[in-house]
């Protein structure tokens, strides 16, 4: 069976992002830029799903600039066969990404799309089910253990108040939570490997898709900082600070 | 305008965040309805329609859409949702899950967990964990919405809406409930908290911990921790505050053993009041801490405790 990755760029997860000063959006020149953690869980957890001789091939898709071509390199150096960019400057909405997406899984007939269920970017947390809801396939989202048996999937999730566990007939998108994995580094000679494996360059009018969001940013600002407060030098001071001054006791 | 507020429920309970969630409606303004989609939902239903401001209380109760299955919800949802102008949930678990697949039924982009209503259109909302605020205007019919629970006060439960039973019952049969496995608890919830106390990779053990949760029962609080501490295995899943985990805002938040990632403070620099205890005076915590004590948590935890 075939497994879509979709792979997204995104700040790394180590940097504080800065607002720019005409508060158009975040500044992320010279910032260093990563694949999103949730993501590179997803890729593990196809190249598992081929280690176990579940999955046949794993297609890596990203959709952004050409500097993107870095996180399918990275896709491929951990696993992944092949993959395919859909190369765009501008900034993409996830209802059009899940669009795109939703052609993808057209022309490649995957039975399962493993996403990571977050992009640490935009904070969102939505173009998995949306790919689902668009494809009408199954979803298994928020997902810390997954076991394909046949043409089902047993997905166990990340629910309010513990763990859920459900079945969902394949084809399915299912999405990452922290716990599904722990991601391997990729190792030297597989880094090399990767860069000879294959990588379709796409637009989004090659699939019909147009660029354009009802969904506009007017504006982004730093938050409200909170001032630093005092060292207290014992529990006792504590307890005094948190009755008397903060009376939250 | 009108505007449909999804309610989150439990075991035929509804959730508090609900009321939350009619709040960022009110602000909106508008005819405000509530839908309750579950099985046996009954007591949530009538939980709902004493919320005040809502005009009328919908409920599909019927067995395909118990446990709150993604695809059935999501297609009774896009079914009558688009006939209002705003459909609204919570951030929770269910909602993140459904609504998502609901704006993409109705062919709309999703507002993710806002933090504040500008106008009917308009909204602020967090990007990059917090450390910035954009503020979006959506120009969909439809606008799909979720809903950070603690920026929004909640309205009070002195209504009486009138309820109305649904018939449609859609079983997309894509997916089934397998089981689940729920901590038990009787602290109260953590997103709903008014004091919190949260423990780290400093804690140790799953043993380390019962320090932690002594010192929360004392304060009548609940209990939370870092990704790490969860990681690790000293606490299940669904204690995690921060990006990816819970977010609380309680009039106390007490760190132990946290360094204080970005990733953590996005899920709790908006409480009133935080301690941090933390044996490493260059924490990153500290620089958000009101009260900070540079201390080994194995004793300044018990004896907070003690001093309480
Ligand atoms: C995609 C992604 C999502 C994430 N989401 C979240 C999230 O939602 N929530 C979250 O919390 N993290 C999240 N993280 C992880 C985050 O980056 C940090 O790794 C994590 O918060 C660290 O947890 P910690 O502070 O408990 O551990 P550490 O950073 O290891 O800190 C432990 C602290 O304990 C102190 N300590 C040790 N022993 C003692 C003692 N005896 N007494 C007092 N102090 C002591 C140490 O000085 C140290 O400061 C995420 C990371 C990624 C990549």
């Amino acid at each position: 069976m075939k497994v879509l990755v979709p792979v997204k760029r995104v700040v790394d997860y180590n940097v504080k992002v800065r607002v720019k000063a005409d508060q158009s959006d975040v500044d992320l020149a010279n910032v260093k830029m990563s694949m999103n953690p949730f993501c590179e869980i997803a890729v593990e957890e196809a190249v598992r799903l081929k280690e176990k001789g579940t999955a046949t091939e794993i297609i890596a898709v990203t959709i952004g600039s050409k500097t993107a071509q870095e996180q399918l390199r990275t896709a491929m150096a951990l696993g992944a066969d092949r993959s395919i960019l859909i190369e765009t400057d501008e900034a993409v909405d996830s209802l059009t990404a899940a669009k795109l997406f939703a052609k993808v899984v057209e022309e490649e007939q995957p039975q399962i799309v493993m996403m990571g269920k977050q992009s640490i970017d935009t904070d969102n947390n939505q173009t998995p089910q949306m790919l689902a809801g668009l494809t009408g396939m199954s979803q298994g989202m928020f997902a810390s253990k997954i076991e394909v048996e046949g043409d089902k999937a047993k997905v166990t999730r990340e629910i309010d108040g513990g763990l859920q566990t459900i079945e969902v007939k394949l084809p399915a998108v299912l999405s990452a939570d922290l716990r599904l994995n722990e991601p391997r580094y990729a190792k030297l000679p597989n880094i090399m490997k990767a860069k000879k494996k294959p990588l379709d360059t796409k637009t989004p009018a090659d699939y019909g898709v147009e660029v354009a969001s009802k969904l506009k940013t007017l504006k982004v600002e730093p938050p409200a900082e909170r001032s630093a407060g005092i060292k207290v030098g014992s529990v006792d001071e504590l307890v005094d600070k948190l009755k008397n001054e903060a009376k939250v006791v | 305008m009108s505007i449909l507020v999804v309610a989150d429920h439990h075991d035929n309970e509804l959730a508090p965040v609900t009321a939350n969630v009619v709040a960022a409606a009110k602000a909106i303004g508008g005819d405000i309805q509530v839908l309750v989609a579950g099985e046996n939902c009954q007591a949530a239903a009538e939980a709902a329609s004493k919320l005040d401001g809502v005009s009328k209380v919908l409920v599909a109760d019927n067995a395909v859409y118990g446990h709150q299955l993604a695809e059935n919800v999501a297609a009774l949802l896009a079914e009558i949702g688009k006939d209002f102008s705003h459909l609204l949930t919570a951030a929770t678990g269910v909602g993140k899950n459904v609504f998502p697949r609901v704006a993409a039924l109705l062919d709309v982009n999703q507002i993710s967990e806002i933090i504040a209503v500008e106008s009917a259109d308009t909204f602020k909302r967090p990007i990059y964990a917090g450390n910035a605020i954009a503020t979006v205007q959506s120009e969909d019919a439809v606008k799909v919405i979720t809903v950070r629970g603690t920026s929004f006060d909640p309205v009070a439960d002195t209504g009486s809406a009138e309820i109305t039973a649904l018939d449609q019952a859609t079983d997309a049969g894509l997916s089934s409930f397998v089981g689940e496995e729920l901590v038990a608890s009787d602290r109260p919830e953590l997103t709903a908290a008014g004091i919190v106390v949260s423990g780290g990779r400093g804690v140790g053990s799953a043993e380390g911990f019962d320090i932690i949760y002594k010192l929360a029962d004392k304060l009548g609080g609940a209990v939370g921790a870092s990704r790490a501490a969860v990681d690790a295995g000293y606490v299940p899943n669904d204690m995690q505050v921060g990006q990816t985990g819970k977010i609380v805002a309680p009039q106390l938040y007490i760190a132990a053993g946290i360094s204080g990632a970005i990733q953590h403070l996005a899920g709790m620099k908006d409480s009133k009041v935080i301690v941090a205890i933390n044996k490493d005076e260059e924490a990153p915590i500290f620089q958000v801490a009101d009260y900070g004590l540079v201390a080994d948590l194995f004793e300044a935890v018990p004896e907070l405790e003690g001093k309480l």
